[in-house]
């Protein structure tokens, strides 16, 4: 094997041991039945190549069935779905603003800049969702300030709000969202701008007619890439939200560690891997259609 | 330089000499310095209506920087610029009457050749009708009409270049600034676009200021070219009186090509220079007119350009300039020859000789000892 084919083969194996394999495994066990045993569910299939024909005789859609006669899945989803796309929102509202001004600041300080939208990513995830729960409770330090400012004088409930899942969204995904925009916005071409200024176009209409239109796939790169884990966030709503919230993420912990019942838990997670796959081919081709036409 | 006289009036295409005339662009006493380093030193000029005038520069030495300040991209550190009488000082490029054609072209790559030309017109918020009619003239003016529904990047270079001309005409400007307009085309399309550009320019009377540092471009485009060097304005003239009466050494050496012999002068008659140079056997005669001289007579610098130089086997007969040299090297380039001779004094001198016959007779090779000889009309005297 030549050095070249290793080194195209090396990606491919890791896409293959890391996400075919155990896509194939939760895909399996989305069609296999439940049962209290170790694993908990029955075999679908052996990993033998010449039963692989069997699998269509031992399919259980079950599992499936199941998801859209309870409508609490279904709801979970919605609101999942609703969530992820408020936040995705808000977060382009702060992001863009934010990716703007980085990319068209001084050269020198970009590197600073950045390196300060990144900087929270040294800190671990769980504990930042921690923090916001100090800073939000009933007697937090937001609460706190803002008695010991006189502008309330009683605390107000934020921890195990909507809003709360709100915020530590936006706040842990908001990098995912300048890093692509920052890097669609600092190779745009600035004498595109002079020229449109100079064509008697105002610099407020030439960044709608000009950059907004050139930033587009920096916004769309920027919102899959929250909106993508923010449907499947289980963390954030778990710590930060209503205890009653009803998050996709959280329904499938609790059907793969409460309930134990592994195949539903799949069937969930295949469901809502179909439903984000759908958005994503999608833009693909519309970028591919794209960069095609520009050639 | 025997016409330098008829340069001194003011006819009608040369509204520079007439003191009465009103300069389009006024230019007063500009400098632009961006943090330590001065781009635009103290300029001074005046450009007329309907002129295509040129800056010509090498790279740095503030074309640019100062183009860009007609546009209104740059503010001038100190110094006003005039347009059309208004002080241009604190307007921005949106509210100028001027458009500019940039380097890069500039072209929207999201929009249409069709929305890309009618841009301008748009930000007018002119009728949807009159920017589809306007669009369709000014694409058929650069002849890119069946392009209109093409995108910037499925168009060639050249195709480009006529777009950005169309979408910085469309308004109608009173002046168009071009920043290296040529510059992105290959040569063939180049000498083509060039002429293209001087038709378009006198067709619609339109005032161009023109960036290149290609001397070629600048004297074939040109009513006159304003020669830059370190952020001021070395000389402006007519190509004629740029090529042929260069009044530096920069300026001599910038356009065109040039042999340079330093001298010293060692007699001066009222019309004619002797000058020594050590590097030629012989001293060199100068006819002196105005144009011709434009040092004090120290440190000296005899300039003849390559093809003012002859060529010939035998001595020459009347020449009083002539000297003798080794052929080292001839370039065949078709149309002419550059022959780079070496003198006595170890001196290479470069000439240039039409090839105006198919077989030449008297031909020229390697190694072969020739005489040159030049007019005392053909050296100049310039300062370092």
């Amino acid at each position: 094997m030549s050095g070249r084919t290793a080194v195209i083969a090396l990606p491919y194996l890791w896409l293959l041991l890391f996400f075919v394999i155990p896509f194939v495994i939760v895909l399996k066990i989305s069609f296999s039945e439940t049962q209290i045993a170790m694993p908990p569910y029955q075999p679908l299939l052996q990993w033998a190549g010449e039963r692989l024909a069997d699998i269509r005789l031992n399919v259980n859609f079950g599992n499936f069935l199941y998801l859209f006669e309870d409508r609490l899945y279904l709801l979970a989803l919605v609101n999942s779905l609703q969530v992820a796309t408020v936040s995705t929102l808000l977060a382009l509202l702060i992001g863009y603003p934010l990716a703007y001004a980085i990319a068209r600041s001084d050269p020198r300080w970009r590197g600073i800049l950045l390196m300060l939208v990144i900087l929270p990513f040294w800190t671990s995830f769980l504990l930042r969702v921690y923090a916001w729960i100090g800073i939000l409770k009933n007697n937090g330090l937001l609460n706190n300030f803002l008695l010991w400012l006189g502008v309330i004088d009683q605390p107000i409930v934020m921890l195990q709000t909507d809003f709360a899942t709100y915020l530590g969204i936006v706040y842990c995904y908001l990098p995912f969202m300048v890093m692509p925009l920052y890097a669609n916005l600092e190779k745009m071409d600035v004498t595109l701008l002079e020229a449109a200024e100079d064509l008697g176009c105002r610099p407020l209409r030439a960044f709608a007619s000009i950059t907004l239109p050139l930033s587009l796939p920096g916004v769309v790169a920027g919102c899959m890439l929250v909106f993508i884990p923010a449907v499947g966030e289980y963390v954030i709503p778990a710590l930060l939200g209503p205890s009653d919230s009803l998050m996709i993420g959280k329904v499938l912990w609790t059907e793969f560690f409460n309930n134990r019942d592994w195949p539903v838990a799949s069937a969930v997670a295949i469901v809502l891997l179909l439903i984000l796959v759908a958005p994503i081919m999608y833009f693909q081709r519309a970028q591919g259609r794209e960069s095609g036409g520009r050639r | 330089m025997a016409s330098s006289s008829a340069l001194e009036s003011a006819g009608p295409g040369r509204p520079w000499n007439d003191p009465a005339a009103e300069p389009y662009i006024r230019i007063e006493r500009v400098s632009k310095s961006f943090a330590d380093f001065v781009a635009v030193d103290d300029v001074s000029l005046n450009i007329y209506r309907s002129e295509l005038f040129c800056l010509l520069g090498g790279s740095g030495c503030g074309k640019t920087t100062l183009l860009r300040m007609l546009a209104g991209f740059e503010e001038p550190s100190s110094g006003k610029i005039f347009i059309d009488g208004l002080d241009m000082s604190g307007i921005p490029p949106y509210e100028r009457p001027v458009n500019m054609m940039f380097q890069s072209y500039a072209l929207f790559p999201h929009m249409t050749v069709d929305q890309n030309v009618g841009f301008g017109l748009q930000m007018e918020n002119r009728s949807r009708s009159e920017i589809a009619d306007r669009v369709a003239h000014m694409l058929k003016l650069v002849r890119l009409s069946e392009f209109g529904k093409r995108k910037p990047d499925q168009l060639s270079g050249g195709q480009r270049q006529r777009v950005a001309l169309a979408r910085a005409l469309i308004k109608q400007p009173k002046l168009l600034l071009l920043d290296e307009p040529l510059g992105a085309l290959d040569r063939k399309l180049r000498e083509h676009t060039q002429f293209e550009l001087v038709n378009l320019q006198e067709d619609l009377g339109v005032t161009f200021v023109v960036v290149t540092h290609d001397q070629e471009e600048a004297m074939t485009l040109s009513s006159r070219i304003g020669v830059m060097d370190h952020g001021k304005i070395v000389q402006v003239g007519t190509p004629q009186e740029i090529y042929e009466s260069p009044r530096s050494r920069f300026v001599a050496e910038f356009v065109g090509s040039v042999n340079l012999f330093a001298g010293q002068l060692t007699a001066s008659e009222p019309d004619r220079l002797r000058i020594t140079c050590p590097e030629l056997e012989q001293p060199v005669h100068v006819d002196v007119d105005e144009s011709s001289v434009a040092a004090p007579l120290t440190a000296l610098w005899v300039a003849i350009r390559p093809e003012k130089i002859q060529l010939s086997v035998q001595p020459p007969q009347a020449a009083a300039n002539w000297t003798r040299g080794l052929v080292k090297e001839i370039a065949y380039q078709g149309n002419l020859s550059v022959l780079l001779i070496r003198l006595p004094s170890g001196k290479t001198v470069r000439v240039t000789r039409p090839n105006v016959w198919r077989h030449e007779e008297e031909s020229i090779t390697w190694e072969q000892e020739v005489y040159l000889h030049w007019h005392a009309s053909s050296p100049l005297v310039v300062s370092a």
